[in-house]
């Protein structure tokens, strides 16, 4: 904007160059070989779209449509001829005459042994693809030992970079700890948190633009934290709930869920999903609606649609809870 | 950015090393990229980072606050919570623990009660530490004393009191060099040749040693035939990677301006100490070979990455940077012909991660020091976006005598493939341990023999570092190349060479080395961030004959965890979290008694 004083106009329309639509560039294609079948998929795709086209399902764990690819899970690793290691399928871009095998016995080992890995130091109960994933791979999580007992409240948060205690040997080390329960929207239970960095981007960047949690401390005791831990009441989020909507593992999960589990009433099939138009502000979010027992319990988007991309605000995500308490 | 805060306050002090360190900053570039700066500022005055402070430095800096606590608690030199003004490091890593390490622990232990312990209201500390870069002086630590100013000092070999007087304030006595380069002032040195000849901090001293003449060479060369020279000369990378340099600022030169230069001085690879002796006492010819490295790819501005923990060679750098400056050696008008070269200067905060080129960049930009995926590799995408050049401190200075000598002079020393003079780290249980010089070919005996030779039965030698691997009392004939290594199964990696003799515990060796990994990981990919954790857990019931199932299951699920590792992880860390320890369990029959009780 400059400061020029606006011409008197009945409809304000600033004046400028008229915008031309740039010319459609034609995209080239890549060919490329997969499992020794042939595909042709468009420049800048990823190997995992170029697999889905050819209809070979590979498993994601950190990679969200909607979100910027972290690479960070490894679950969806594939082998490339002529690459020292293998590569992340989400993420990494077809090239010209690559030949790729998403189903050796190296693929399947590394991605056996990135489920172990979650499996034996994380919750994965509530977490739908991870049962499906396990039974695909063989995973034996529990050759690693039992899982150690959990980690007081705050003992996790208080681990001092570059420093750990010694294993004792009888057990396996896992993040399990208390839930954090402090505010009546939703609760972070990072006993199930496998550090995929989604909601971290769905608070910043992606979407929500608010920063209120980060990745702290490092190694195995990285964690998804506010400033100092302190509680969310006390930091910058908004109560959009985004990052719930993109959690792979529940670990996020609105509190009217965990409340319902808690007392063993959660029942997905008694539940019934339906979309509408969230009725709050002009934008036209689509909310699907999710009810059990003539109850909503809770609130999520579509990730495919075009306004949302799947992401909301706290009256949209959250309003009905002021419904539901009216009743 | 709308940011929001806890009520938190800053004290007058905190605000002080704030406002004190963005005065003498010269911002460049957006804010962000000030937030280590900024955090060693309070760090260095309080001894900790408490939530108003951290605030007030958001402030300044427009990050918000949940991220700069993430920063901030990923290096182990910050401290988040409350603890006193001093704190000693002592190193327990492998190159010290077997030579005094582990009884200054213990000393410190009976003086200070148990590692970690104090508050704020305490006066002193002490911490465990991973390798300190002063293994040739084992035992080494490391005593960091909040204040304005602040003050850190190593002293090695350490002694348990007078560790204790230092901590209480006293001045640490300076090292004497022979025990660091037992070569200095012998003929025939060229990366050597003025450790300990001139006085480091002097700028006419260097001068008067031959300093800046490859610099006044490469500017009438021009750089295309700076860049030839290299080629010529068939450099390799000193950092570990071993990647030919000239490919590397060949490439970089057709990539788009801006590009940055950066020189990696990280070097925390346990049993690596030889960037920190040539800093320490030839600090000027960096610089140099920085300027002209930055003229040679086009990067008008370089920075110099050096590890935390390196207190004499950060000081020694200030200084020789400085220097230049005032004498137009660095600027807007470099040796007044038009070229313009800047260096800035940064400190690391402990983390061994920081010293992967693109978890150094990060760092650099104020994040954590979590590596990147590649590709895009950094000489197309690198710090802020941009193209960008890293090489190791060696590899730099290895450039002022291929540019004196000539590429195809320079190429002829050594062997065909790995050129030229190398500086190898002798430490461990040997006579006379330090930095050496010779030209690449040297073999491990005859590395250990000018060393004085192994004190003690010769059990192992660790190669490389904790990345590298072991071998054997029977392969001494290793020719100390990057392929002589490969050929017989090891790694030259940072040229770490380090024997241990028959009294020491290999297991103890391998947990400690699984310890640092696990400690180490940035924490960003599943395979690293647990796989570490298991490796450590599993090494552990082995070494106290508690394994889940057969010692033969354990030795099998090792593998199968080091194969993910070094399969599916993002960096180098991961992939060679496994090899050091798979090395040994290849060579030696450490786990054998306990297979045998278990039957
Ligand atoms: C975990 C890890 C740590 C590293 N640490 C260092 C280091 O301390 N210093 C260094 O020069 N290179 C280090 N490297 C290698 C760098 O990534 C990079 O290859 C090097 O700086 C390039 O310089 P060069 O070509 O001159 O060797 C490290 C690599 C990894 C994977
Ligand atoms: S609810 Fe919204 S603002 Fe709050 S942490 Fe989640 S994404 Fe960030
Ligand atoms: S809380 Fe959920 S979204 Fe966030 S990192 Fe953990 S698993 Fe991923
Ligand atoms: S391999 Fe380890 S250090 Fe490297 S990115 Fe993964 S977790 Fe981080
Ligand atoms: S889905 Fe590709 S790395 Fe996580
Ligand atoms: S300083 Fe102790 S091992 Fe390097």
């Amino acid at each position: 904007m400059t400061g020029e004083s606006a011409p008197d106009l009945k409809i304000p329309v600033p004046r400028g160059p008229v915008p031309v639509a740039p010319p459609p560039r034609p995209r080239n294609t890549v060919e490329l070989t997969i499992d020794g079948r042939s595909v042709a998929v468009p420049e800048g795709a990823t190997l995992l779209e170029a697999a889905r086209q050819l209809g070979i399902d590979t498993p994601t764990l950190c990679y969200l449509e909607n979100l910027t690819p972290v690479n960070v899970c490894r679950i969806c690793v594939v082998e490339v001829e002529n690459s020292r290691t293998l590569v992340p399928a989400c993420s990494r871009k077809v090239e010209p005459g690559m030949v790729v095998k998403t189903d050796s016995e190296r693929v399947r080992l590394s991605r056996r042994m990135v489920l172990e890995l979650l499996a034996s130091s994380v919750d994965v109960s509530t977490a739908p693809q991870f049962q499906d994933y396990m039974a695909r791979y063989g995973a034996t999580p529990e050759r690693f030992g039992p899982p150690a007992p959990p980690a007081a409240a705050g003992e996790r948060d208080a681990a001092r970079p570059g420093h750990h205690h010694a294993p004792h040997g009888a057990d396996a080390a896992t993040v399990h700890q208390p839930v954090k329960v402090d505010n009546d929207l939703y609760v972070r239970d990072y006993s199930k948190c496998i550090v995929c960095y989604k909601c971290v981007e769905a608070c910043g960047t992606d979407a929500q633009n608010t920063f209120a949690i980060a990745v702290a401390g490092r190694g195995f005791d990285a964690r998804i934290s506010t400033e100092f831990d302190v509680p969310l009441t006390d930091s910058a989020c908004v109560y959009c709930g985004n990052c719930i909507g993109v959690c792979p593992t529940g670990a996020l999960m609105f509190k009217s869920e965990h409340d319902m589990r808690q007392a063993g009433t959660w029942d997905e099939t008694r539940q019934t999903a339906t979309d509408t138009i969230c009725a709050y502000c002009g934008v036209g979010c689509t909310l699907t609606v999710h009810v059990q027992d003539e109850k909503i319990v809770k609130v999520t988007s579509p990730l495919d649609h075009d306004v949302t991309h799947g992401h909301l605000c706290i009256k949209g995500r959250f309003g009905w809870e002021f419904v539901n308490q009216r009743e | 950015m709308d940011l929001h805060f806890t009520a938190d306050e800053a004290t007058a002090e905190e605000r002080a090393a704030i406002e004190g360190c963005l005065a003498a900053l010269s911002m460049h570039g957006n804010r962000r990229q000030y937030l280590l700066p900024v955090l060693h500022a309070i760090q260095g005055r309080i001894g900790w980072i408490s939530r108003g402070a951290l605030n007030h430095a958001c402030r300044a800096l427009e990050v918000p606050p949940a991220e700069a606590f993430g920063v901030a608690d990923f290096y182990a030199m910050f401290q988040t919570r409350p603890q006193p003004p001093v704190a000693v490091h002592v190193c327990d890593d492998v190159g010290c623990r077997f030579k005094g390490g582990e009884a200054l622990c213990a000393e410190m232990e009976r003086a200070l009660g148990p590692a970690g312990a104090g508050g704020a209201a305490d006066r002193i500390t002490w911490h465990r530490s991973p390798c300190l870069g002063l293994c040739e002086r084992a035992p080494a630590a490391l005593v960091i004393s909040a204040g304005d100013p602040p003050r850190d000092q190593d002293l090695a070999p350490a002694a348990g009191e007078d560790l204790l007087r230092v901590a209480a304030g006293q001045a640490a006595p300076v090292a004497d060099l022979a025990l660091s380069v037992p070569q200095a002032g012998q003929a025939g040195l060229t990366l050597l040749r003025r450790v300990g000849q001139i006085d480091p901090t002097s700028l006419d001293a260097y001068r008067a040693a031959g300093g800046f003449l490859a610099l006044r060479r490469a500017i009438e060369m021009g750089p295309d035939r700076v860049v030839r020279e290299v080629i010529d000369a068939k450099l390799v990378g000193r950092g570990g990677a071993a990647f030919p340099t000239g490919q590397k600022w060949l490439g970089a030169r057709s990539a788009p301006l801006p590009r940055y230069l950066i020189c990696n001085a990280d070097e925390s690879e346990p049993g690596t100490f030889k960037d920190r002796v040539l800093m320490e006492h030839d600090p000027f010819s960096l610089i140099e070979a920085m300027t002209i490295a930055g003229f040679a790819t086009g990067c008008e501005r370089g920075y110099l990455y050096i590890r935390g923990e390196y207190p004499l060679a950060t000081a020694r750098l200030e200084n020789a940077i400085r220097r230049c400056y005032e004498r137009g050696y660095l600027g807007a008008n470099v040796l007044g012909d038009g070229v313009r070269f800047d260096i800035e200067l940064r400190r690391g905060a402990g983390a061994y991660i920081c010293g992967e080129e693109t978890a150094l960049m990060n760092s650099l930009e104020g994040r954590r020091g979590e590596p990147r995926n590649k590709p895009p590799f950094p000489t197309q995408v690198g710090l802020f976006g941009q193209p960008t050049v890293i090489n190791n401190v060696e590899t730099m200075v290895n450039v002022l005598p291929i540019l004196l000598a000539g590429g195809k002079a320079y190429a002829a020393i050594g062997t065909e493939r790995s050129t030229g003079p190398k500086l190898f780290c002798v430490s461990g249980h040997v006579e006379r341990p330090g930095v050496y010089e010779f030209p690449f070919g040297i073999t491990l005996r005859e590395l250990l023999a000018a060393a004085g030779g192994v004190t003690g039965r010769l059990q192992a030698i660790l190669l490389g570092g904790a990345a590298g691997g072991f071998v054997t009392p029977e392969q001494l004939d290793i020719p100390l190349t990057f392929e002589g290594t490969r050929a017989a199964g090891a790694s030259l990696g940072s040229a770490v060479v380090m024997p241990f003799d028959d009294t020491v515990d290999l297991r103890q060796v391998l947990r400690r080395i699984a310890q640092f990994f696990r400690d180490e990981s940035c924490g960003q990919c599943v395979p690293c961030r647990v796989g570490t954790v298991r490796q450590e857990e599993l090494l552990h019931r082995l070494a106290t004959d508690q394994p889940f199932g057969s010692v033969e299951q354990e030795l099998g699920l090792l593998k199968e965890l080091g194969q993910a590792m070094r399969d599916a992880s993002i960096c180098g860390l991961g992939h060679t979290a496994s090899s050091a320890i798979e090395s040994a369990l290849g060579r030696f029959p450490i786990f054998q008694d306990a297979r045998q009780e278990t039957r």
